[in-house]
């Protein structure tokens, strides 16, 4: 099982991500300006500021050429995780619905927040505690998960809202709480915590670590096997 | 290079030089200046560049150390963590601009601090900050300030992917017009990867990296820097620096890489004076002479006048030496990284920066005139009269009950909980952080091998007033403290020295004092000052700010699963006041809240037995004796027993010696500590950790929740 993990100018979080994949498998940097996603068996879109955020957070990295590859690998049933500007990224790039607008307090929170996990059965969150509890932060200020209400309830009916923050825990004024949302085909998921941050102990949490277990059985489960 | 004399004169004055420093200026070169030259010498010999009033005094701060890699004199500092790597720190100030415009003064501030850091090759890991403020409550341009201040030093440090992971801020009246920020920075390197500054190789090429050079903080060094601040100060927006993260980023990692494949010979940043001051500090380090053709220097607004360029303080660029075989790689590096390189003149022999441009000689001049030959002033100090700041407005009558007092401290702005700022700020980016704000009493970053490195910031600029030798030594004290708390042993530390104007009599007291109290302190617990920074004429109209020594202290403990936490942890602990802790209400939080002066005597301070139980407490936290640590700061006993509960989120019962005032300070020398009753044997056992209230036998009893309530609204309705 590797992991690739993309490095636009401006990742901030992608070692963090590095590191926090090889805890359960392999892990390699996959360059922004690279075609080549090297063979890995999931992709992860680290948090940061790609491009500084300039225009739109997320809007320039998706035009990144390595981001045509990761598209395609997604079309193709790939394994694609986006983490708080990977997510922005993401939705950009119309892989994922919905869209992030600026925190309701304008400004940039850092906080420890607990999440509900919604669905336990996903290639994203099969090793965690289904119906159960994560404790992970959030950082970013551009992180108010958005869609029309038709969209959220469409969302809800599919079964594609995977975390919502726990009551009292929301941090940025998301709309029914969301903090994670998948496809359709539910291969490509985004979130705003960022799991790559809690998965050491002497860090406070290890609740993160299940995001990539999860990953690395799925695709144990289903494409390696 | 011709100019006439009469109409020089009026400008060095203009550019912040005395007569009898432009009077030096024609002596040394022989000749009268040309305008460029004028300009550089303006900024090479201000304050903020030259140290003029201050750098005999540093010569007292003992530099020496077992753990020291480098010194001051280079970028940033350095001390040896074991492992084969060294931290690099250093602590800035961005004073005037962030007065003048807050976001982006405070937002440059970290970004030049950054890049200190990673000119002497090592990777920024950490980030913490030290403000000071007017009241809040009472000044809507302090809120702004504050506001717009914690704003952009988010921006920066956030976006660049740098933890902030600790800082202190305080509000007093007297830096209602002057605010101060001070920024600190730690990187961490292996040995072989640490730089010097010191162009060196005739023939080789000098580079220019990073951003565009724009008309951005024209003169910030003189201008800003090195004076008062006054009526009109909005006009001096224009002095102030953008920044601009992303492009800084880039330029980190393009550094880092560069020095990786070894094809640097030397690395500067562009900070104060922009190129001016990189290249003449860079020729000075390595006695060799400079040539740069301004030509070859990428604009952003093509009509620059050659002195605009040399002075300009554009953001995020770098200056660096590399032998001509090595320029090719260099340039492919920096292109894959996306930063624009230049290479814009060669080293030469001997001792002349030379300045083209169009083929001209705009300027020519011996580096140790710019360098070395700045005058430097003794300063004539009279002791500061009692009545220099006035006395703050009081929010505490006198009659109030103890539990109304401890209250009233944990709301105060410069004690209640320091979240909404904190909050703003990403402190675990690049995963080392174990412990954050609020957790313990200094930030713990872990490393490799397992052990790990903790740093923390303090000063007090209202104990320094009420004395300044003793004032500032405690900063020292309670850096050490901090670190003690997390069991981390102090390898080095850096300081700056946010004062008024040396010029009058009592700022320069004040300074002498405040020195020679750090001395003092720093050889009594064997602490080597790395480096530092000086920021004089902190001054407005209505007088000089508090004198505020900052002290930023870097420590190192051998097992980062063994650090300490501030706040109580087991139900059944024993609670102990461990140290030779006799404190004093004078320049305490509670005599600001009664609104006196900061005037009185502030409690002596034996500082060998301060080395002793720091010694003691650093090693029962190292052997997990001690569950809970912390040190006894503002607002004294009783505030500090309120926030080990609020920490732990648990109750403790206690009764405090007699006599001990509950509220008196001395900072620096004791702690609350709790652990299994038998690990505190041989300590003053004062009560027991347990239940949902804090009692003090015979003073009050209040809720945790309580405690946590007025602790966490004093700050929130401000920020």
């Amino acid at each position: 099982m590797r992991f690739g993990i993309v490095r636009f100018p401006g990742s901030c979080d992608e070692v963090d991500a590095l590191a926090a994949a090889s805890r359960v498998g392999d892990a390699v940097l996959l360059w922004h300006a690279d075609h080549d996603l090297q063979g890995v068996d999931a992709v992860i879109v680290p948090g940061g500021f790609s491009y500084g955020d300039y225009l739109r957070a997320g809007a320039i990295a998706r035009f990144a050429p390595v981001m045509a590859q990761v598209e395609e690998f997604a079309r193709d049933g790939g394994l694609v995780l986006g983490i708080c500007n990977g997510f922005q990224v993401l939705c950009e790039a119309g892989l994922l619905p919905g869209a992030l607008l600026v925190n309701l307090s304008l400004k940039f929170v850092f906080r420890q927040v607990e999440l509900e996990v919604v669905r336990g059965d996903t290639a994203f969150t099969n090793a965690g505690p289904s119906e159960g509890r994560l404790s992970i932060p959030v950082k970013h200020t551009t992180g108010r998960f958005y869609a029309p209400e038709a969209e959220l309830d469409r969302l809800e009916a599919a079964g594609q809202v995977l975390l919502r923050y726990a009551p009292g825990h929301n941090p940025n004024g998301s709309l029914r709480d969301i903090a994670g949302v998948c496809n359709e085909a539910g291969n490509v998921f985004g979130l705003m915590p960022h799991p790559e941050h809690a998965v050491d102990p002497l860090g406070g949490s290890v609740d993160g670590l299940t995001i990539f277990e999860s990953m690395r059985a799925h695709v144990e489960q289903h494409v390696l096997a | 290079m011709s100019s006439s004399t009469s109409s020089l004169d009026a400008r060095h004055r203009q550019l912040g030089l005395t007569d009898d420093e432009y009077a030096r200026i024609l002596d040394r070169l022989g000749r009268p200046p040309g305008d460029v030259e004028l300009a550089m010498l303006s900024l090479m010999w201000s304050e903020h560049c030259g140290y003029k009033h201050s750098r005999r005094l540093l010569r007292r701060l003992p530099t020496e150390g077992p753990h020291l890699l480098l010194g001051p004199g280079e970028n940033a500092g350095a001390v040896d963590v074991g492992g084969g790597l060294a931290v690099a720190f250093k602590v800035e100030s961005h004073n005037h601009p962030s007065a003048v415009e807050p976001f982006q003064g405070a937002a440059t501030g970290v970004g030049g601090i950054l890049r200190d850091v990673f000119a002497v090759g090592a990777r920024p890991i950490a980030v913490l900050d030290s403000l000071r403020f007017g009241e809040p409550a009472a000044s809507s341009r302090s809120r702004y300030l504050l506001e717009r201040a914690v704003a952009g030093i988010g921006f920066y440090g956030n976006s660049i992917g740098v933890p902030t992971v600790g800082g202190e801020i305080y509000f007093e009246s007297s830096y209602e017009a002057n605010c101060l920020i001070n920024a600190m920075c730690l990187g961490l390197a292996p040995h072989e990867r640490l730089i010097r500054s010191a162009a060196a190789g005739v023939g080789n090429v000098v580079v220019l990296l990073g951003a565009l050079t724009g008309r951005d903080g024209i003169g910030g060094a003189s201008v800003l820097a090195s004076a008062e601040l006054g009526e009109g100060d909005e006009a001096k927006r224009p002095s102030v620096q953008i920044g601009d993260p992303f492009t800084e980023k880039k330029l980190l990692e393009c550094c880092l890489e560069l020095l990786d494949r070894e094809l640097l010979v030397s690395l500067q940043d562009l900070g104060a004076a922009g190129l001016t001051s990189a290249a003449s500090e860079m020729a000075a380090r390595g006695g060799v002479g400079l040539t740069l053709d301004l030509c070859q220097i990428p604009l952003r607004e093509a009509d620059m006048e050659p002195f605009e360029i040399m002075v300009s303080e554009s953001q995020e660029r770098m200056l660096c030496v590399a032998r001509p075989e090595c320029v090719g790689e260099l340039l492919a590096v920096c292109e894959r990284w996306e930063v624009l390189a230049t290479t814009i003149g060669c080293v030469t022999q001997g001792d002349t920066l030379q300045v083209l441009h169009r083929g001209n000689a705009v300027a020519e001049l011996p580096v140790s005139v710019l360098v070395d030959d700045c005058p430097l002033y003794d300063l004539e100090p009279a002791p500061a009269p009692s009545d220099l700041y006035g006395s703050p407005v009081a929010v505490l009558g006198g009659s109030e009950s103890p539990a109304e007092v401890l209250l009233a401290l944990l709301r105060s702005p410069n004690l209640a909980s320091r979240r909404p700022v904190f909050e703003q700020y990403d402190p675990v980016v690049q995963s080392r952080t174990i412990r954050r704000p609020d957790e313990a009493d200094a930030a713990v970053l872990m490393l490799p091998d397992g052990s790990a490195i903790a740093v923390s910031i303090d000063g007090n600029g209202r104990r320094v007033a009420v004395d300044p030798r003793r004032g500032a030594a405690e900063a020292v004290y309670e850096c050490s403290a901090n670190l003690a708390c997390v069991g981390a042993e102090p390898l080095g530390l850096t300081n700056c020295l946010n004062f008024g104007n040396p010029e009058k009599p009592h700022v320069a007291w004040q300074l002498i004092e405040a020195v020679e109290g750090l001395s003092e302190a720093c050889e009594a617990l064997g602490i080597p000052v790395v480096g530092g920074n000086v920021s004089l004429y902190n001054e407005a109209p209505s007088g000089p700010i508090f004198p505020t020594p900052v002290v930023g202290m870097v420590g190192k403990l051998p097992h980062a699963s063994r650090a300490g936490r501030l706040g109580f942890a087991c139900d059944g602990d024993a609670i102990a006041l461990v140290g030779p802790f006799d404190p004093a209400a004078a320049g305490s939080e509670l005599s600001k809240l009664r609104g006196e002066a900061p005037v009185g005597d502030l409690p002596d301070a034996d500082a060998r037995a301060i080395r002793v139980v720091h010694e003691a407490v650093r090693a029962r936290v190292r052997s997990g004796a001690f569950r809970s640590a912390h040190d006894i700061a503002e607002g004294g006993v009783a505030v500090a027993l309120a926030e080990c509960a609020v920490a732990g989120g648990i109750g403790a019962s206690v009764r405090l010696p007699g006599g001990l005032d509950p509220f008196g300070e001395a900072p620096g020398r004791g702690f609350i500590v709790s652990g299994p009753r038998e690990a505190l044997a041989g300590f003053v056992v004062i009560g027991t950790v347990g239940g949902d209230s804090l009692t003090i036998d015979g003073l009050l009893e209040l809720g945790v929740s309580e405690l946590r309530a007025a602790r966490d609204g004093g700050l929130a309705e401000w920020v």
